[in-house]
């Protein structure tokens, strides 16, 4: 099961706290992960902590899944971070801004496990 | 044991200068004041891994190096370079972010502040149409109506409330949260907003709509609003906007809800002319949450020295500015940048995968505290000093007033404005040798 979404990125207190340790795991858990609403949590069959593949035309990339009710259905939200710019908008119509809020994104949950930082930061060298 | 009183948080755009620091045998033993983010500043420095010594990456691998080798290897890298990007500069001193423009005129570099992913069409809409603005104090002693526009402070600005707007008591506004009405108008129901007195929930990307009904109702035509408009129900907007004309001082706080949702430049634009048409009727200003404490700080520097904030382009001798050609992100996106120099801000985890897979293709120079994402791109490591702890200098906080950071404790690490002069003496060094 796919669901389409529109994706936003943004800052929490948790990224905040860990900006100066992103090598730590904390800075993992605090990034990692892609909030939902409730009611997309059970369209998707999602649980808390399930991995979720969140795709755009940019990219894709595996997070955990959290369910928040503060969040309208269809409106998704990845902590800025690298797992956020791995999807996201480069575009900056032309204004010098990239798009990281309003990216259309479809999510499923599967199995793959999300990627550490290291990890990710190694595919552009490997790119 | 020595206690610091008054020290300033170098974390966000809040600069709070109210913390006391307690140092014990050249550490942080103890901190006041702050909040979860100024507490991991002071107290998780000492926890959290620190780039233990200048590096240079070879065969795939960073090795350990002296900084005259790491400096040496930069200057190289920019003396080489046709087309640098030097990108950040945000959480370091004005003293810094001047040298930083010095090396960038020495090689013809574009020069570019985190401003480009945060509040950079902040200054392009006040370049537009003007930023009507005040000083948090003023906010603090004056301001009966706060609005919240797509920032989250709770998050990202956690004392924010208590020292200037919505919780803190000043000289008109002696009641405090009870005297003051909180609006906050986002996308999601964030913490923020759960404080507010009134949650005023938009689609995304609508901000620009949602703007321009409420100057048409400010300045007279209701009648011309449709029966939603960015998804909230006519009432409710002309409700809003006749709690802005009636208040005494309003303040609309914005972040980056504004800047980077659809429209972007445009939305700051919009809600300046919308300050303009609601002073005709009461006094309102805005002001940007900036993030990191000193990119204003950035701003202010570049534009003294060079005449524009951000994206400048030293390629023709002159400074040259145009951010949707110039800022960080188009040029790494055009694959335009045959090197570049990262410092005090984090570009490999903050810039689209487009732009880092460029910066992953080129030299870079990095130049931190901390490792981070830019690190395991980078080709020269460069460790820094923590400016407000471990060095002075000087930063304006989001309201453009200037503050003195402190040093705290000694640090074994060269501070950034060291090794930006070092820098630039190697480059010119190299440069008449050749």
């Amino acid at each position: 099961m796919k669901i389409k979404v529109n994706l936003i990125s943004g800052r929490t207190a948790d990224q905040g706290a860990h900006l100066e340790a992103k090598t730590h795991k904390g800075y993992f858990d605090a990034c990692a992960y892609c909030e939902l609403s409730p009611a997309d949590f059970e369209r998707l069959g999602a649980s808390e902590g399930s991995s979720l593949k969140v795709t755009t035309e940019f990219g894709d990339v595996v997070v955990f899944a959290k369910a928040n009710e503060g969040n309208p259905d269809g409106l998704a939200f990845i902590p800025m971070g690298p797992w956020a710019n791995a999807v996201l908008s480069p575009d900056t119509h032309g204004c010098g801004m990239p798009g990281f809020k309003g990216v259309p994104a479809e999510i499923e949950v599967t199995d793959e496990k999300p990627l550490d930082m290291k990890s990710l930061m190694k595919k552009y060298r490997e790119a | 044991m020595p206690v610091v009183k008054d020290a300033v948080c170098s974390f966000c755009g809040s600069l709070c200068d109210d913390i006391t620091v307690t140092v014990e045998n050249n550490k942080i033993t103890k901190i006041e004041n702050a909040c979860i983010l100024g507490h991991s500043k002071f107290v998780g420095m000492l926890e959290h891994d620190r780039i233990e010594t200048p590096m240079i990456r070879k065969d795939g691998e960073l090795v350990p190096v002296s900084y005259e080798e790491a400096i040496e290897a930069a200057a190289k890298i920019l003396a080489n370079s046709r087309r640098t990007l030097s990108y950040g500069w945000c959480s370091t001193s004005c003293e810094t972010v001047s040298g930083a423009i010095q090396l960038a005129e020495e090689t013809g570099s574009v020069i570019d502040s985190t401003a480009n992913v945060c509040h950079g069409p902040t200054a392009l809409a006040a370049q537009e149409k003007g930023s009507p603005s005040a000083t948090l104090g003023e906010i603090k002693n004056r301001a009966d109506v706060i609005i919240f526009w797509g920032c989250n402070p709770v998050h990202a600005h956690p004392r924010h409330m208590v020292r200037y707007s919505s919780f803190s008591k000043g000289l008109f506004t002696e009641k405090g949260r009870k005297g003051r009405k909180m609006i906050v108008v986002d996308v999601r129901k964030t913490d923020t907003a759960k404080l507010a007195d009134s949650y005023v929930e938009i689609e995304q990307g609508s901000d620009l709509l949602l703007v321009t009904a409420l100057r048409s109702i400010v300045n007279g035509h209701e009648d011309v609003i449709p029966e939603t408009v960015a998804g909230v129900p006519k009432a409710e907007v002309i409700e809003l906007a006749e709690t802005l004309k009636n208040a005494k001082f309003v303040c609309i706080f914005f972040g980056m809800g504004v800047t980077q949702s659809r429209s972007k430049y445009k939305n700051g634009d919009a809600m300046s002319s919308l300050i303009s048409d609601l002073n005709q009727h009461t006094k309102a200003v805005m002001i940007g949450m900036r993030g990191h404490y000193n990119v204003t700080g950035f701003g202010q520097v570049a534009t003294w020295e060079t005449g524009f904030p951000m994206a400048i382009d030293f390629a023709r001798g002159y400074p040259y500015y145009n951010p949707g050609e110039t800022g960080a992100n188009d040029l790494l996106v055009r694959e335009e940048p045959d090197a570049a120099i990262i410092a005090a801000a984090d570009a490999g985890a903050h810039f689209p995968q487009k732009a880092v897979r460029h910066l992953a293709r080129i030299p870079v120079i990095q130049i931190d505290p901390y490792p981070n994402p830019t690190t395991e791109i980078a080709d020269v490591v460069i460790p820094a000093a923590v400016v407000g702890i471990e060095a002075e200098g000087t930063a304006y906080r989001m309201d453009a007033i200037s503050l003195r950071m402190k040093k705290l404790i000694d640090s074994k690490f060269k501070t950034d404005e060291e090794i930006v002069k070092d820098l630039t003496a190697k480059v010119r060094e190299l440069k008449r040798g050749a």
